[in-house]
């Protein structure tokens, strides 16, 4: 099997270590503190109980993994010597075993040394029965992790995994020490507040105070690998308030250095670096912006069965019509509206990594009013005296729902004017986040339950490998009063063939044939027209001019290379 | 002591000669002479003509998207400019007080309502003050957010298939303010209450035998006029940024649905690029608050017999 | 008056437990989710197990039950050891917040401190302007003071905080440098240097809110002595040859400030639920931001604790304000 692509990654991470080193002239602590602000406040520091990004954004400062994603969605080698893989044989060749040699002298903040136990103490840790760990996911399948000596750790899967670097990878899932979780096992996680709010670790910094939602101080790690880094003595990681007022404590007062995930108008974001202090940064991972077509009877007449299979929607089932909604959408208005130079007009769910990105369907790229309108015409929807097409007495009203946030509020007005060019009638709701986002099976609103025709909202995937992700539109995944409403399947989309596809994904490791796979189901969702994509979406953080070494990470935590930061 | 509205006030030019005239005469008479309050009234008469009639003159739609015209200052086409999709913000001003005026004034009424009649009812009745002032306190305690969200979820589906998405959500929204504002004015109307009920008048009123329906409705309403005028006041004003409030949640109107409080909301994050947009709202709110408290200087100074005689 | 006092204090307490039912009901069947900030990308069945460890799973009235025995018994008993020293909470489960798996309370103690400086200082900024301008508007009623007074403080009130926080941010953090645009809640005042900075850190939030407090007490102060300037009793009293401060401070304010103190007593537990809006723009975070942050991330345990400590000050202050109207008025009597 060929893995190139992780082995590019794997030579870039070496090739990279000496090269930071080389530009950097300061030693550790020389530059005094870096202010961070994010608008929303960690509320502890362990990524096993929560999964917040907030969470595993400030746990990254601490805690590190044996591997994660650079900046260009590469594997990289962190804690571990290398990235295994088949053919230095750190993957075994029938993809059930792959083994990790860590770096040696790695030691904990606490002057200990980190060995192979404390990984394994990571993994039982995380499935422990009763502890709700939020990174339960990636240790899917394993059925043992073995410490053959102090360095090495061999983990065995059940099954073969064509992509073994799930477990003990990216910010989601660092390594923590045993020694201090040893007493919090499954359901006594909780109760080591000191633990969770200071974990001893081997990343560039510990903390120093740690106030649940409010703001963390750290202080250079005595203990970090590099003796001459980070180049901070101190971290003020504050968090709270807004978007608009992050940016502005960067780019317009210059009180913080470094402002997380401003998601905020163009030209609001314009505006404020222009007062010249700081400086945007962006940068793309996996986040679409999309619609989701509901292809079941969301009406409130049904009951029980309302949105399920059992009844198939008036109207979003003629596949014309949903085409005819992606056509009359000008994407690129979108972007510019919304985004600026954080989106790129999308056609499929699946935008990246390149090897996976199609370019099947660019055909949406451009908005066609006219041909949505002949192609409704064509299909025998006929304008009424409102203007609202019909058909034996279905007419084209739909109810989209979204959650409240003001690019998303500025989509629907555009998108229901020009879905009005078309003949079609919208009627907007806006739901709060917590509820939107939530999946409790009594709230109506929920995104799962689509109790509307159509819904819109961004997701993406967590590290480069769509496995998972394309495996959300299986018709197993339909959320039902069945499943209570859980599932990713919100089109309830039903299509064996795809279905299939999914099914082999699972079991290919050619990382051709998989990329084929996941263009080839992405195409199909993108032809049926049950998912209408709308904007590539990146991420913009802003750092202040005098900040150096920031290098935007979508892939991984944004602080990922923070020991790198310096003072210019 | 005075008895506040049995005793018609001597009449202004003291000539003793006109035929004797329902007392709402002398309160209109007097209200005239409150400039303020003549100011006030007339401006607030001139913002709802505007919003409920100035629609039907400028013809363009509020919800209109011309995106190639957005972000533009005041000019003819545009009086007020336009938002930040190009939507007319003259046109999205006067929509907008249409429900900002409306639920303003319902929202309050309902709260003075709730408050006065509860506040009266505690106050008045000694065996209904333990209970109701739990309820007050019940209220004032309740978080308000998961509040708003249960009543969301139990009534606006059948709301909105009863009356329409509109009306249903005006209903909805009147309500949610209604009932979560009251507890204010009726902590304070009974205070007030209280002690009326001990002074001389109302004891003698009592020993005539005036029935209580009676009393409270000439004695002692009449008496806490001027805290439920405050409360008005004061209540227009919440309602409107509260309503602002609940649609930015997602629990008021759909978004695309212009209010005063949801412009100038939206405005606040372009204070520095486009200052001109959170000014429109803000003042119109402001003004509107302002002549209802100069309506409500007025109609208390004219409701006072001590003051009506001056 | 005193067996009043002690007959509500014992109403109190089936009032409040009954108060805290209603909220854990209506915490319980508001929609929402702990999980709802979880990225997308956790599978809902890790959500399910996670929902489980937060103990979702057991019956409604067994974690009411629950709760009452931390929030009673345990958290007093920590509160006992922490002061002298015992161990008689050792081992006990406490109040657990599930958004940061920490005792509930430990967090909110660690937020009252900035509470109080900001939002407790503009309570008592608010209450001191508003009531010589309420006093004067009405003494001196249409008089220059009083139209200026009135239009600054309609319009302050009318102008909500979210505008009014960031237009002064704009103008004295942005453009003329003046003041931080956030709050600094680790500053420790220590020194004169350290107290400047604090000073500087509050103004601007403390400006925000105590125009709001200010409007809000000066318009009711205002109306109420309006009603009593009038009244037969002051024209006794000035015809008795009593001084015009004596009338106006002594007789008129002592008459007048029956409605003032329920607003005030009304707004004292708003101190402690902080101002929410006000510091989320300054990111004070203070009790408010904790109150509004755990609703948005249904921490049940953290909202239902703060909630119900904010049901107790209500209940206490408005017993105050009743015991107070019989002080202000000898004549109102409850038994």
């Amino acid at each position: 099997m060929k893995l190139k692509y992780f082995l590019m990654g794997a030579a870039a991470a070496v090739a990279m270590a000496p090269m930071a080193n080389a530009g950097s002239h300061s030693s550790r602590g020389s530059d005094g503190e870096v202010k961070l602000i994010f608008w929303q406040a960690p509320s502890l520091m362990n990524p096993y109980l929560s999964g917040g990004t907030k969470d595993l954004e400030a746990a990254a400062l601490v805690i590190e993994p044996l591997a994660r994603y650079d900046e260009n969605g590469n594997l990289v080698a962190w804690l571990a010597e290398e990235i295994p893989t088949v053919e230095n044989g750190g993957v075994s060749e029938d993809l059930k075993t792959i083994t990790w040699k860590l770096q040696s002298g790695l030691l904990w903040s606490d002057g200990t040394a980190v060995t192979s136990r404390d990984v394994q103490f990571t993994y039982e840790y995380c499935t422990a029965e009763g502890g709700g760990c939020a990174q339960a996911e990636r240790f899917n399948d394993i059925t043992s992790v073995d410490t053959p000596d102090d360095l090495t750790i061999v983990i065995n899967f059940s099954v073969a995994k064509p992509f073994p670097y799930n477990p003990f990878v990216s910010f989601e899932n660092p390594i923590i020490q045993a020694a201090q979780f040893a007493d919090c096992l499954g359901p006594k996680a909780p109760e080591c507040t000191e633990a969770n709010f200071n974990p001893i670790g081997t990343g560039p910094f510990t903390v120093t105070e740690f106030r649940p939602n409010d703001v963390i101080t750290l202080a250079a790690n005595e203990n970090y690998r590099d003796p001459n880094k980070p180049a901070f003595a101190t971290v003020t990681f504050k968090g709270g308030g807004d978007a608009t007022a992050a940016g502005r404590s960067v780019l317009e007062t210059g009180e913080f250095d470094y402002a997380w995930n401003l998601q905020l108008a163009p030209d609001v974001l314009a505006g404020m670096a222009a007062a010249g202090k700081g400086v945007t940064v962006s940068g793309f991972g996996t986040l679409v912006e999309r619609i989701m077509v509901n292809l079941t009877d969301p009406s409130a007449d049904l009951g029980d069965e309302r949105a399920t299979l059992a009844h198939p929607h008036p109207f979003l089932t003629d596949i014309n019509v949903r085409q005819a909604l992606s056509m009359a959408v000008d994407r690129e208005l979108l972007v510019e509206i919304g985004y600026g130079v954080a989106g790129k007009v999308t056609c499929n769910v699946l935008p990246a990594p390149a090897i996976y990105a199609s370019t099947a369907n660019d055909a949406c790229m451009t908005q066609d009013i006219a041909g949505a309108n002949a192609m409704l015409e064509a299909a025998g929807w006929v304008a009424g005296s409102d203007g609202i097409r019909a058909k034996d007495g279905v007419r084209l009203s739909m109810l989209y729902q979204t959650s409240t946030n003001a690019v998303r509020q500025d989509f629907q007005a555009l998108i229901k004017q020009w879905w009005a060019e078309i003949g079609v009638e919208t009627e907007l709701r806006d739901i709060d986040a917590s509820v939107f986002f939530g999946s409790d099976p009594g709230s109506p609103d929920t995104y799962q339950k689509l109790w509307a025709d159509v819904e819109m909202y961004a997701n993406n995937f967590s590290g480069s490998d769509p496995e998972s992700y394309m495996a959300n539109w299986a018709s197993d995944k339909i959320p039902s009063p069945d499943t209570q409403w859980q599932g990713n399947n919100m089109p309830r989309f039903v299509n064996a063939e795809y279905d299939a596809m999914v099914a082999k994904m699972a079991v290919t490791a050619n990382i051709d044939e998989r990329a084929a796979l996941a263009q080839a189901m992405n195409d199909m969702l993108m032809q049926e027209f049950v998912i209408i994509p709308l904007v590539y979406r990146g991420r913009v953080s802003a750092h202040s001019n005098s900040l150096e070494g920031v290098k935007l990470n979508t892939w991984d935590s944004e602080l990922w290379n923070i020991a790198d930061w310096s003072r210019k | 002591m005075t008895d506040a509205a049995q005793t018609a006030a001597p009449a202004d030019d003291g000539s003793g000669h006109r035929a004797p005239r329902n007392q709402w005469w002398d309160v209109w008479d007097q209200f005239k002479t409150h400039k303020g309050a003549l100011i006030g009234a007339a401006f607030f008469l001139f913002i709802v003509l505007a919003v409920f009639i100035g629609p039907l003159i400028w013809s363009i739609e509020a919800t209109f998207i011309d995106i190639r015209s957005r972000n533009q200052g005041p000019s003819l086409a545009h009086p007020f400019g336009t938002d930040q999709l190009g939507r007319d913000t003259f046109a999205r001003m006067l929509k907008g007080g249409q429900t900002s005026v409306a639920v303003g004034l319902t929202a309050m009424g309902l709260s003075l309502f709730l408050g006065t009649g509860i506040g009266v009812l505690a106050g008045y009745f000694k065996r209904l003050d333990g209970p109701l002032m739990r309820f007050t306190d019940l209220f004032l305690a309740l978080p308000l957010l998961p509040l708003l969200l249960v009543i969301i979820l139990l009534f606006r589906d059948p709301l909105r298939a009863a009356f329409g998405p509109e009306t249903g959500i005006f209903i909805l929204i009147v309500f949610v303010i209604g009932i979560t504002s009251w507890m204010q004015t009726a902590r304070i109307v009974r205070g007030d209450v209280l002690a009326l009920k001990e002074r001389e008048f109302v004891l003698a009123a009592r020993s005539i035998g005036t029935p209580n329906n009676r009393m409270i409705t000439r004695h002692i309403l009449p008496n806490v006029m001027s805290p439920i005028m405050v409360s008005a006041t004061l209540g227009i004003a919440n309602a409107i940024i509260t309503e602002s409030a609940l649609s930015f949640l997602g629990l008021g109107f759909p978004s695309d649905f212009p209010t005063w409080g949801r412009l100038l909301f939206d405005a606040t994050d372009y204070l520095q690029q486009y200052p001109e947009r959170v000014i429109w709202p803000g003042l119109a709110i402001s003004l509107t608050v302002l002549s209802v408290n100069y309506i409500g200087d007025g109609l208390r100074d004219a409701l006072d017999p001590r003051i009506r005689g001056r | 008056m005193l067996t009043y006092t002690i007959r509500r204090l014992l109403v109190a307490f089936p009032t409040l437990l009954f108060i805290g039912l209603i909220i854990f009901l209506l915490l319980e069947l508001a929609p929402g989710d702990p999980m709802s900030q979880v990225p997308l990308t956790v599978p809902p069945e890790v959500k399910e197990r996670m929902r489980e460890a937060l103990g979702l799973g057991e019956p409604t009235h067994i974690r009411f039950y629950k709760w009452l025995v931390q929030f009673f018994i345990i958290e007093p008993q920590v509160f006992l050891d922490n002061t002298f020293g015992t161990a008689f909470a050792e081992g006990k489960q406490r109040v657990i917040s599930w958004q940061t798996r920490s005792p509930v309370m430990d967090i909110v103690a660690q937020r009252i401190p900035q509470t109080l400086w900001v939002v407790g200082m503009s309570y008592i900024v608010g209450i001191l302007i508003a009531l010589p301008i309420g006093i004067i508007s009405a003494y001196r009623q249409y008089s220059v003071f009083d139209q200026v007074g009135t239009f600054i403080s309609m319009v302050g009130y009318s102008v909500p905080p979210f505008f009014s926080g960031v237009l002064i941010i704009v103008i004295f953090s942005v453009n003329l440098g003046w003041f931080p645009s956030i709050y600094d809640t680790t500053l420790v005042v220590n020194s004169w240097g350290t107290f400047v900075t604090q000073l500087k850190q509050m103004i601007m939030p403390v400006m925000v809110l105590a125009l709001q407090t200010t409007a809000q007490i000066s318009r009711f102060m205002r109306a109420s002595m309006l009603d009593n300037l009038n009244q037969d009793y002051v024209r006794t009293a000035r015809a008795k040859g009593l001084t015009e401060s004596v009338v106006v401070m002594t007789h008129v304010l002592r008459n007048s400030m029956i409605p003032v103190v329920t607003v005030i007593a009304l707004g004292v537990p708003g101190i402690f639920g902080g101002a929410i809006i006000t510091e989320q723009v300054f990111k004070v975070n203070g009790v408010g931001q904790l109150l509004i942050t755990s609703i948005y991330a249904n921490d049940i345990p953290m909202v239902q604790t703060i909630t119900f400590i904010f049901a107790v000050l209500i209940v206490s202050f408005n017993l105050i304000a009743d015991v107070l109207y019989g002080v202000l008025d000898p004549r109102i009597r409850y038994d």
